[in-house]
């Protein structure tokens, strides 16, 4: 699967550990939930960046404790239709404050690209290749956007409030 | 109507860009039908029995004279020449090639309209009341508020894959003329104790094999809290419905499940860190908005001029469509007119090419170019001079728009049924063809008075049948085609959900059937006045479930 960051397709620093794999000193890894909340000392204690790879049907309220010692969250798509992980991320990043590294891991296809970048993803673990290679063309497709956005974009009702605004173009009936 | 600016241009012509690669990656084979389902389907692209469908949607239900003929263009062009008006202020054309859709697609985007939302599991079209910004007994125009939650809800990042489909309608107005407490959100404008406005908010509504009203879950929220409120709510969703079953995901399960007050409390928890940020509308944004509605210059007129006047006491057909059709307007000397899409032994809703073309041309010559689209399947001119009333149904009247059948028998609410649809189990045209012409007499629908039917080719309820006074919804038994008949349902303000009167009937008799209610009805009824749905609560459905019954 590649790894789209920054636009381009990169290498994975980080080992993704299953529950019982001894834990390589001074590697990046990714720890499933459990083992994480089970975990949670030693691990943020180790020498080495700290990934956790979070499940879509466990609050991530949970995770507020910890968010300062965390470089990475991956949030799963078990498919592409369960969007439960949007609702995830922008809470990470709106609410929570999280500023490492947000993956999206699973069922990641081309056009949910703008979707995940606008919820506040930085990270993408995507599942067909051509989709990977076609990432800056497809979160380039739209130029505009109702919606504010996790890197703090307003919203489109307040943008056009602001002088440089769009002017209104209505003529009267 | 609300004017689009450079911004709301430039997003539907990406999306139609966007969609032009996406047909194209189709047609190569670079995308299969399986992968390409999704695609089509954010833009309104159904797969039906016999071609692809395509949904237009109609924000609120109001229409320019010149999006109107492109709706005919788009009907005479790609598709047979007409077009079908649906429940949810929506026009979807039937027979559309897919290779054409992108043209279409452009076409439409040059006058601001789309397929945007009008399926996938998203936020659909925003509904209100078709007598918006016209209707008496309104506080204010709902449009406003819609428009202000369509620009949010367009392809939000976090609500674009949702567990099911998520329908929103906005009423401001005493009488409910937007189905309210049969959608998944809806809200209400009312006052609080301190005379302020704001909403009251009802979640949880919907059709399909579960029924259920909406339920309030906040009796009042200030406007300046509408789409943080509206945020809250589909972030407890998206987080909490059921994905596990696709019956089961519609956000009415979720309430029904926690209970609204639990529900209720969720929402309250995400919406308490939300409602002071970015999403609060300060007086700016709103009026911001509100300036981008451009209304009609109107004349000052008085009610009922001496022509008009005249004009109903010399011509008894005239005086019978206006005391059917037309409605009180807020400004004095004029009036609102519903045109029925419903001839008699016609498909209702549809309407043809030049029945569109003509209509706009008398939308620019009465109706200050502007033309609404109803739930119940009819269109409306709303802004009618008094003294044009005339001149305006001599020019309907051949066109066939001048039926003054709306609110009867004859009105009946219908979705396709099996003669498109892929998931129909049954026909449903066929039969309202069959109804209105069993009662086409315009004396007898007179006489009979307001009845509301409504039909629905299978239990996902396109056609509304639960809240319809008469319901029909067509079932398949051992393939054979089988109807349910229920009374009493109600989509007003007094909304309600109709009971069953009984076995199934066959294809051949719902039409007889509908006409032992209708007898039935005449002599049950104390008084010529007292309506259908009145009489029915009075006696209860045994004496009318009795006559269905006793010759069966």
């Amino acid at each position: 699967m590649p790894l789209v960051e920054n636009g381009k397709i990169v290498e994975d620093r980080y080992v993704r550990l299953g529950a019982e794999d001894a834990i390589p000193d001074r590697v990046p890894v990714i720890v499933p939930a459990a083992r994480f909340l089970a975990e949670a000392d030693a691990l943020i204690g180790r020498d080495g960046s700290l990934g956790v790879l979070w499940p879509n049907n466990k609050r991530v309220a949970e995770l507020k404790p910890w968010l300062g010692h965390l470089a990475l969250i991956a949030l799963e798509f078990p498919k592409f239709r369960d969007g439960r992980a949007y609702s995830q991320a922008r809470l990470l990043r709106e609410q929570y404050g999280f500023r490492g590294t947000l993956r999206a891991t699973g069922d990641v296809l081309r056009d949910q690209f703008s979707f995940l970048v606008r919820a506040g993803f930085d990270s993408f673990e995507v599942k067909k290749p051509a989709d990977a290679a076609a990432f800056a063309k497809s979160v380039s497709r739209y130029s505009v956007h109702y919606q504010g956005s996790a890197d703090g974009s307003l919203p489109a009702l307040r943008r056009r409030l602001q002088p440089a605004a769009t002017p209104k173009t209505g003529e009267t009936a | 109507m609300y004017v689009y600016d450079a911004f709301d241009r430039t997003l539907v012509n990406e999306r139609v860009a966007e969609f032009r690669d996406q047909v194209a990656r189709r047609l190569s084979g670079e995308l299969n039908e399986e992968e390409f389902k999704p695609l089509r389907l954010m833009n309104g692209v159904y797969l039906q029995l016999h071609a692809y469908m395509l949904r237009i949607a109609i924000p609120y239900g109001t229409l320019s004279s010149q999006q109107l003929r492109m709706l005919a263009h788009v009907a005479r062009k790609y598709d047979r020449g007409y077009g079908h008006f649906t429940t949810r202020q929506n026009i979807q054309y039937h027979w559309i090639k897919l290779a054409e859709l992108p043209d279409a697609m452009a076409d439409l985007a040059s006058v601001g309209m789309h397929g945007m939302q009008t399926s996938g599991n998203v936020v659909r079209n925003i509904t209100t009341d078709q007598w918006a910004g016209v209707a008496p007994d309104e506080i204010e125009d709902p449009r406003i508020w819609a428009e202000l939650i369509r620009q949010h809800v367009t392809l939000h990042p976090e609500f674009s894959f949702m567990p099911r489909k998520f329908k929103i309608a906005v009423g401001t107005a005493a009488h409910d003329r937007a189905a309210l407490r049969i959608h998944d959100l809806a809200l209400q404008m009312r006052h609080n104790a301190a005379g302020e406005t704001g909403f009251e908010v009802m979640v949880g509504g919907g059709l399909g094999r579960t029924p259920f009203l909406a339920q309030t879950i906040k009796p009042f929220l200030h406007g300046r809290d509408v789409l943080s409120y509206v945020e809250a709510v589909l972030r407890t969703y998206n987080q909490f419905g059921r994905r596990d079953n696709i019956y089961k995901a519609r956000i009415k399960i979720l309430v029904h499940e926690l209970g609204a007050e639990a529900f209720a409390k969720a929402v309250e928890a995400e919406w308490a860190d939300i409602k002071d940020g970015a999403l609060a509308l300060d007086a700016d944004v709103i009026s911001d908005i509100a300036g981008r509605f451009v209304y009609p210059r109107y004349e000052k007129l008085t009610d009922n001029p001496g022509e008009f006047a005249a004009a109903r006491k010399a011509d008894r057909r005239f005086d019978a469509w206006v005391g059917n059709s037309v409605a009180n307007h807020k400004v004095p000397g004029y009036a609102i007119v519903v045109v029925s899409l419903k001839p008699e032994g016609g498909t209702p809703g549809d309407a043809t090419a030049a029945q569109m073309d003509a209509l706009a041309d008398l939308a620019d010559r009465y109706s200050f170019g502007e033309i609404r689209v109803g739930h119940e399947q009819n269109l409306v001119l709303p802004h009618v001079a008094q003294r044009d009333l005339p001149a305006l149904w001599r020019a309907l009247e051949p066109l066939d728009l001048a039926l003054p059948n709306v609110n009867s028998i004859a009105d009946i609410i219908s979705c396709p049924g099996l003669d498109y649809c892929s998931l129909a189990n049954a026909r449903s045209i066929p039969i309202a063809q069959e109804i209105s012409k069993r009662f086409a007499n315009l004396d007898l629908q007179r006489d009979l008075g307001r009845m509301h039917i409504n039909i629905s080719g299978c239990i996902n309820a396109c056609g509304h049948h639960h809240v319809g006074h008469i319901g029909i919804l067509g079932v398949e038994k051992n393939g054979e085609e089988f109807y349910q008949i229920t009374l009493g349902g109600k989509a007003d303000e007094h909304a309600a959900l109709g009971d069953l009167i009984g076995p199934a009937v066959r294809y051949a008799e719902v039409a007889d059937v509908v006409e032992d209610i209708a007898s039935a009805y005449l002599e049950l009824r104390t008084r010529p006045d007292e309506l259908f749905i009145d009489t029915l609560k009075r006696t209860g459905i045994e004496p009318f479930r009795e006559r269905v019954y006793a010759a069966r």
